[in-house]
C-alpha cells in the first residue's frame, strides 16, 4: 500500500524560506492577489468560492463561498475574523499551517476581504501558540511594508488593516460568536444566534468567520479556479484536507490528502498504523467532538459525507486513535472532563451536564457505578443534544454516548472490576461467588482474586487504576508497559 | 465554618479562605491570591495613578491596532493582548498592573479583572519565573501525560494533586507546573510547553533535564523543541500535475 500525500496547501513547507515574504514570493506568492485587484472583478472571486464547494475546515464544513455571499452588501464597516484558535483535542493543522507558510493564510484573507469588500481583518490565534503568532505578526509586517495591506493596496484603491490578536487560554473562543467577544476584549461566552456573524457580528457589523485551513486554500481556487479545485476530493467534499493523526499510531502527524482517501490509508499508510504488537480499538475521526469509529468502519472513505453517514463527523479533520491498551471508560472521562473544563457555564444543560457527566464516569472508572448508571449517563447526554446555546454541550454528549453504546460491555466490566477491587482493597477479600460493591449492591461475574496492582492515590483527577481484562491483563496494564518500554518514533526530524 | 453569604462578603475585611460559596464551584482565582487596589469600579484617573512611560505607550499601541470608537470599535478589545503585557513586565496580572492598564485603556479595574479571570493563561496570583504546561488530553493521556506531570512534579517538589487542577508551584516558588489540555500539539505527544516554547515527544527523564536546565539558565532541549522540527511522515510529494502544474501560490 503506498498512499502518497497531495501536498496544495502544504507543497513546499519543508523550506524554512516559505515562512518568509521573500520566501512565499519565490514560490509564486502574492502573483494572485496582484492579478485580483487589477483585473477581477469581486463577484467572480464570490462566485468562484461558492461554486468550487470550498467547505469549511474549522469543524460546520459550511459552504465558504455561501458565507461570503450572505454578508449584506451595504456600506457599514465588515469584517473578517480568521478563526485561530484550534483548541479540539487532536487537531494541530493549523499550526503547521501558520508556522510553515504564514503568508498563503495572509494573501486568502486579502483577497476574500477584496470579494467581501472588508476593511478590516483580525487573525485570532489561541495563546499558547506563542512561536506561530511571532511568526504571524512578522508575515503581517512584512506584508505592509510590501504594500500588501494597509492603505491603497498596490495602488488599486482597496484597504484593509490586518490585526493578529492573541487569545488566553479557552477551548470556548473557538466557538465563532465566543471568539467574536474576546475579540472585543470581553469573556468568551457565546451569543445567541441568530442574528448570524454574517448579519451582526464583531462591533454590530456584518462579520466574516472561517478557519485558518479554508482561508489558505482562497489563493489557489482564485488562481486556478473552482473546476480545478474540484478535480481533487469527492463530489460533495472537494479538495485537498490537512489531516492531523495522533494517539496510538507510528507517525503521528499532518498529512495532507486529497478528501475521499480510505481511513485506512491515513491511519495505516501515511501514520503507520498501530504500535507494534497493538491493535486499534477505536478512534475519533474529527477531533474529541466527534462520535468515536471502530476498525469495522476502516475502509470508509475520509469525507464530510462519509462520516456523516458513518454517524459521526469530519469535523476539524483529525484522527485520535486508540488501541487496546487505552480504557475507553477512561477515555469518556478524559473527554468529558475537558468540555467540563471548557464549559462557559451560559447554559444549564451544558453546564450541568458536563459536570455530571464527569462525576458519573469517575464512579464508572473507580467502580461506583451500576451498569444502570450507563443508561442515565446516556440519558444525560440525550438531554444535553440540542439543548444548548452552542455546541460546546454536544461537542460532549456525542462522543460519550458513541463510546457507552459502542462499548458498553467496556463499561461494565471496568465497574464490576473496579468494584471488585475496592471492595479487596477494603481489607474484605471477596469470598467465592458475586462480589458486592461498597455500597452493598452485588455485581455478578467479578473475577475474585487477589488485587493485581496498586491503588492510586484518591483524589488525583482520574484513579487510573488497573484492572485485570479479558486476557487476564487490563489495558491500563498494557499502556503502562507500552510506556515503559516506548520508543517514540521522531515523527519527521529536521 | 460558617458559610458566609456574598452580600456579606467584603474581601477586603477577610481572609481569602473565609469564602465559602452557597454550594457552587468556586474558581480559586477569583477567591484567593489577591484583592483589588483602589476601587475597582471606578475608572482609574490618570492624574492619580502612576504609569511607567514605556508601558503606556506599549498600551496604546495595542489599543491603536483596534478599530476606534468612529469605526464602532471600542478600546475594550485590546483588553487580552494588554494583559499579557501586564503579565510579562510583572510576572502576573498584579492588581497594580491591571490599575495602569485600566488608567491607560479607561476601562474599570473591575473589568480587565474579569477578563482575566476567564481565561486559563493570565494568572490573578504569582505564577514563578518559569512556567511548564503539560498537556493530559486525550492523545498525551494515552501516551503518558499523566506520568510526565508526576515526574516534574517529583522533581520539582510541586504538589500533583494541585498542578492537575490549575497549576502549582515548585517548592522554591520558581516554576509553575500545570496540568493541561490538549495544547494542539498531539503529534509531539506526550509534550509539554515550557516558557510558551513546545517540547516533545517527552520521556519522563526529561522532565529531570528540563528542570535542571531552566535552573541552570542554559536553553531548554533543543533536540525536542517544536520549531526544530519538519513534517512528518516526509512522504514525498506527489508529481501529481493538477498540484504542479497549478498557478497561484506555491509553485
Ligand atoms: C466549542 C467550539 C469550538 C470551536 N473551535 C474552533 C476552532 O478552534 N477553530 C475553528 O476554526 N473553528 C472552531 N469552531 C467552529 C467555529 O464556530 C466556526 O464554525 C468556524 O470557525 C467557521 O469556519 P469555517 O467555516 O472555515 O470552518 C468551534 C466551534 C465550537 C462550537
Ligand atoms: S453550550 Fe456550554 S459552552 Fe456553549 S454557551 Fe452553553 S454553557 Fe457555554
Ligand atoms: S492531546 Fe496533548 S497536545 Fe493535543
Amino acid at each position: 500500500m503506498s498512499i502518497v500525500e497531495t501536498r496544495v496547501l502544504l507543497r513546499h513547507a519543508e523550506d524554512p524560506k516559505m515562512a518568509t515574504l521573500a520566501g512565499y514570493e519565490s514560490y509564486g506568492g502574492y502573483e494572485v492577489l496582484k492579478k485580483a485587484l487589477k483585473e477581477i472583478e469581486p463577484e467572480w472571486i464570490v462566485n468562484e468560492l461558492e461554486e468550487s464547494g470550498l467547505r469549511g475546515r474549522g469543524g460546520a464544513g459550511f459552504s465558504m463561498g455561501k458565507k461570503v455571499s450572505f454578508l449584506p452588501h451595504t456600506d457599514e464597516a465588515k469584517y473578517l475574523c480568521c478563526n485561530a484558535d484550534e483548541s479540539e483535542p487532536g487537531a494541530f493543522k493549523d499550526r503547521e499551517l501558520m508556522q510553515r507558510n504564514p503568508h498563503q493564510l495572509i494573501e486568502g484573507m486579502i483577497i476574500s476581504s477584496f470579494a467581501a469588500d472588508i476593511e478590516h481583518a483580525f487573525i485570532f490565534i489561541r495563546g499558547e501558540y506563542d512561536d506561530q503568532a511571532d511568526i504571524l505578526d512578522r508575515a503581517v509586517d512584512e506584508a505592509y511594508e510590501a504594500g500588501y495591506l494597509g492603505k491603497n493596496i498596490l495602488g488599486s484603491g482597496f484597504a484593509l488593516e490586518l490585526t493578529v490578536h492573541r487569545g488566553a487560554g479557552a477551548y470556548i473562543c473557538g466557538e465563532e460568536t465566543a471568539l467574536l467577544d474576546a475579540l472585543e476584549g470581553k469573556r468568551g461566552n457565546p451569543r445567541l444566534k441568530p442574528p448570524f456573524p454574517a448579519v451582526q457580528g464583531l462591533y454590530g457589523g456584518p462579520t466574516l468567520i472561517n478557519n485558518v485551513e479554508t482561508l489558505s486554500n482562497v489563493s489557489h481556487i482564485v488562481a486556478n479556479g473552482a473546476d480545478w479545485f474540484k478535480s481533487f476530493g469527492t463530489e460533495q467534499s472537494p479538495g485537498t484536507k490537512v489531516v492531523s493523526v495522533s494517539g496510538c499510531v507510528k507517525r503521528p502527524g499532518n498529512y495532507e490528502v486529497e478528501l475521499g482517501v480510505s481511513l485506512r490509508d491515513l491511519i495505516y499508510g501515511l501514520a503507520g498504523g498501530p504500535l507494534d504488537g497493538r491493535e486499534i480499538t477505536a478512534f475519533y475521526p474529527g477531533g474529541s467532538s466527534s462520535p468515536v469509529l471502530t476498525p469495522a468502519e476502516m475502509d470508509l472513505p475520509y469525507s464530510f459525507e462519509a462520516m456523516a453517514e458513518a454517524g459521526s463527523m469530519l469535523g476539524s479533520g483529525s484522527i485520535i486513535v486508540a488501541d487496546d491498551s487505552v480504557s475507553i471508560p477512561r477515555m469518556a472521562l478524559r473527554t468529558a472532563k475537558f468540555y467540563r473544563h471548557e464549559s462557559c457555564g451560559k447554559c444549564t444543560p451544558c453546564r450541568e451536564g458536563t459536570n455530571w457527566t464527569e462525576k458519573m464516569l469517575q464512579r464508572v472508572c473507580s467502580g461506583e457505578a451500576t451498569p444502570m448508571d450507563l443508561d442515565i449517563i446516556s440519558s444525560v447526554q440525550d438531554n444535553i443534544m440540542g439543548h444548548c446555546l452552542c455546541v460546546l454541550g454536544d461537542a460532549m454528549a456525542m462522543p460519550v454516548s458513541s463510546m457507552v453504546n459502542k462499548f458498553r460491555d467496556s463499561f461494565e466490566q471496568t465497574i464490576a472490576e473496579e468494584a471488585a477491587k475496592a471492595w479487596s482493597f477494603g481489607g474484605l477479600e471477596a469470598a467465592d461467588g458475586p462480589v458486592g460493591d461498597p455500597a452493598g449492591r452485588t455485581s455478578p461475574g467479578v473475577p475474585s482474586g487477589p488485587p493485581t496492582g496498586p491503588s492510586k492515590s484518591p483524589g488525583r483527577d482520574v484513579q487510573d487504576g488497573d484492572e485485570p481484562g479479558p486476557g487476564g491483563v487490563s489495558p491500563e496494564t498494557l499502556r503502562r508497559e507500552r510506556l515503559a518500554g516506548r520508543s517514540i518514533p521522531s515523527g519527521g526530524g529536521s | 465554618m460558617t458559610p458566609v453569604m456574598p452580600s456579606d462578603f467584603d474581601p477586603r475585611n477577610s481572609e481569602p479562605e473565609d469564602f465559602v460559596s452557597p454550594g457552587l464551584p468556586v474558581d480559586q482565582a477569583n477567591t484567593t491570591g489577591r484583592l483589588p487596589v483602589g476601587d475597582p469600579e471606578q475608572i482609574p484617573d490618570p492624574a492619580e495613578v502612576e504609569v511607567p512611560a514605556d508601558l503606556r505607550e506599549q498600551i496604546q499601541a495595542i489599543v491603536d491596532k483596534y478599530p476606534d470608537r468612529n469605526h464602532k470599535g471600542s478600546p475594550k478589545s485590546a483588553a487580552i493582548p494588554v494583559l499579557w503585557i501586564i503579565q510579562r513586565r510583572y510576572g502576573w496580572c498584579t492588581p497594580e498592573g491591571i490599575v495602569q492598564a485600566a488608567c491607560v485603556m479607561q476601562v474599570t479595574p473591575a473589568y480587565l479583572e474579569s477578563v482575566a479571570s476567564f481565561y486559563d493563561l493570565l494568572r490573578t496570583s504569582p505564577q514563578g519565573e518559569h512556567q511548564v504546561l503539560v498537556c493530559t488530553n486525550i492523545a498525551c493521556w494515552m501516551r503518558g501525560g499523566d506520568e510526565l506531570l508526576d515526574s516534574f512534579c517529583e522533581k520539582t517538589g510541586a504538589d500533583r494533586e494541585a498542578a492537575g487542577h490549575g497549576g502549582a508551584l515548585s517548592e522554591d516558588g520558581k516554576i509553575l507546573v500545570s496540568g493541561f489540555e490538549c495544547l494542539g500539539a498531539c503529534d509531539l505527544a506526550p509534550m509539554a510547553s515550557v516558557d510558551e516554547r513546545y517540547f516533545g515527544p517527552l520521556e519522563n527523564a526529561d522532565a529531570g533535564t528540563i528542570v535542571d536546565q531552566l535552573e541552570s539558565g542554559s536553553e531548554v532541549l533543543p533536540e525536542k523543541a517544536l520549531d526544530k522540527r519538519g513534517l512528518a511522515g516526509g512522504v514525498a510529494d506527489s508529481t501529481d500535475e493538477r498540484v504542479t502544474g497549478g498557478k497561484g501560490p506555491n509553485q
